[in-house]
This record gives structure tokens, sequence and C-alpha cells, in this order.
């Protein structure tokens, strides 16, 4: 078992950990370890540029962004709280055998993969892959920037109606 | 796919395990995306789907020895994962206002 295995193995067990935690502020926690256990995955693949986005925004930002979305959302009472508990262990009760399925399945299937790159001519450096060959992606992500801060100031200005 | 180029023993096996694992991650991601009624916990499983997504981006791009471009489309996936978590955080955060509750099975209102 490499190194990288066993980081897969943690990965897919915090994953499973987020879908299964009864507690909405557990699974975001454990949102956040996926995204760490993929960022070490991602340094140890020649990617440092994308590890870091990787750990300070999905570990950073978005973990604030749950964490401030569940905060500002009013927890069950005791009684429902037991029965949505229930509820959530009746309805994940098949996700391990499902996950086992697919992995014994996958094994038995022995896939090989077999594809080369048809060019290997591409610049080494991100940054100049993305300022030089990616403008039009640079371009839709200043624009996705600007929708959300659009939506969240609709979103809330709504919401600041109701309110009132 | 290129009939006859063959992978080395060293990438085969990376593209073997990652390929396992991202699979599995994805049908936990997508399981519960089917099966959860709370919207907040969807969000979280859109976010691991999209994890998987990352990962295989990644591991193309080490493969194919283009991490460059691969770090590229990361980034680019990071954002709208970002913006994503925001907007929809908001819509919930609404949602909530209006009916005092995350659960999807109660948002009646939505039928038309």
């Amino acid at each position: 078992m490499t190194l990288d295995t066993f980081l897969l193995a943690v990965t897919l067990a915090f994953s499973l950990w987020t879908v299964m935690a009864k507690s909405l502020l557990r699974s975001a926690i454990g949102l956040a370890a996926t995204s760490v256990a993929v960022t070490v995955l991602m340094f140890r693949l020649n990617s440092p540029l994308a590890a870091v986005f990787e750990l300070s925004v999905c570990s950073g930002l978005i973990t604030v962004i749950f964490i401030s979305t569940i905060s500002l959302t009013k927890p069950l009472a005791a009684k429902e709280a037991i029965e949505a508990g229930k509820a959530h262990v009746r309805r994940f009760r098949y996700l391990f055998v499902l996950v086992a399925a697919a992995g014994i399945g996958m094994l038995f299937l022995n896939l090989v993969p077999d594809f080369k790159p048809h060019c290997s001519a591409a610049a080494s450096d991100a940054r100049a892959i993305l300022w030089n060959f990616r403008q039009m992606d640079l371009f839709g992500q200043i624009i996705i920037i600007i929708v959300g801060a659009l939506g969240v100031v609709v979103l809330f200005a709504e919401r600041g109606k109701d309110e009132r | 796919m290129r009939k006859g180029a063959k992978m080395s023993g060293d990438m085969l096996q990376v593209t073997l395990s990652f390929g396992f694992f991202i699979v599995l991650i994805f049908i936990t991601g997508f399981y519960c995306l089917l099966v959860t009624r709370n919207l907040i916990r969807a969000l979280i499983s859109i976010e691991l789907l999209m994890k998987a997504v990352t990962l295989l981006f990644m591991v193309v791009g080490y493969v194919t020895n283009r991490t460059a471009l691969a770090q590229g489309l990361i980034i680019t996936v990071i954002v709208i994962e970002v913006v994503l978590a925001v907007v929809v955080g908001g819509v919930i955060l609404s949602i909530f206002t209006r009916n005092n509750s995350i659960d999807a099975s109660l948002l009646k209102k939505l039928k038309g």
C-alpha cells in the first residue's frame, strides 16, 4: 500500500463521515478534512498552486460559509432531532453496502486505462497557462464571481424585507 | 484513447488507484444528494461531487504530464465551488426565513 493509496482511503473515509454525520456542523468539518486530504494528494502529484487554493479556499472559506449558514438556521428541538437522527440512519443504511459493492465490482471488472497525451508540448507553469492560454476561463471566473456577488445582494435584500 | 499507446507501470498504478477511489467518493456524494432532505447536506454533497471532479482533473493532469493545465482548470472549479456555496447558502437562508425549515420535503410552496 503506497502513501497515495493510504491518502485516498483517508479521503474516502472523511467523505463517508461527511455524509453519515448526524450533525451538520460535523458534516462541514468532515468536508474540510476531505479538502485537507485532497490538498496533500495535490502536493504529491506536482500541483502546488492548486493545492494552496484548495487548502485556503475549500478547507477555509467554504467551511466558514457552511458554518455561518448552519449557525443562521435554527437547530431542531430535542424530540425533532431524535426523529431526524433516526430518519438519517434509515436513509443512509445502504451507503456502505453500495460503496463496498461498487469497490468490489470495480476490482472484478479489472479495468485497464490505456491512454497517452497526444501532445506533451505544453507550458509547465500554471500561471503562464492561466494568463496566456486560458484567458476565457479567467473571464468566466470574473463573471461567475460578479454574478455570485449580485445574487447574494439580491437574496439578502429579499431576506431583509421579509424580516421587516 | 489511442490504439497501441501504453502507459508506464507507475502511471497505470496511479490512474487505477485514483480512479477507484474517485468513483467511490463520487458514489458517496451522489447517494447523499439522492436521499437527503436537508438542503445544507445536499449542498455539502454537491461539494463532495466537485471534490471528486477536482481529484480527477489532478490525476489526469499528472498522468498526461500536463499538471499546469490541470491546475488552471482546478482553480476554475474551485472558484465555481465557492460561488456555488455562497449563492446556494443564501438561497437556503432565504428558504429558512420563509418556511422556518430547511427540509426539502416541506417546500410545498414551490409546487406549480
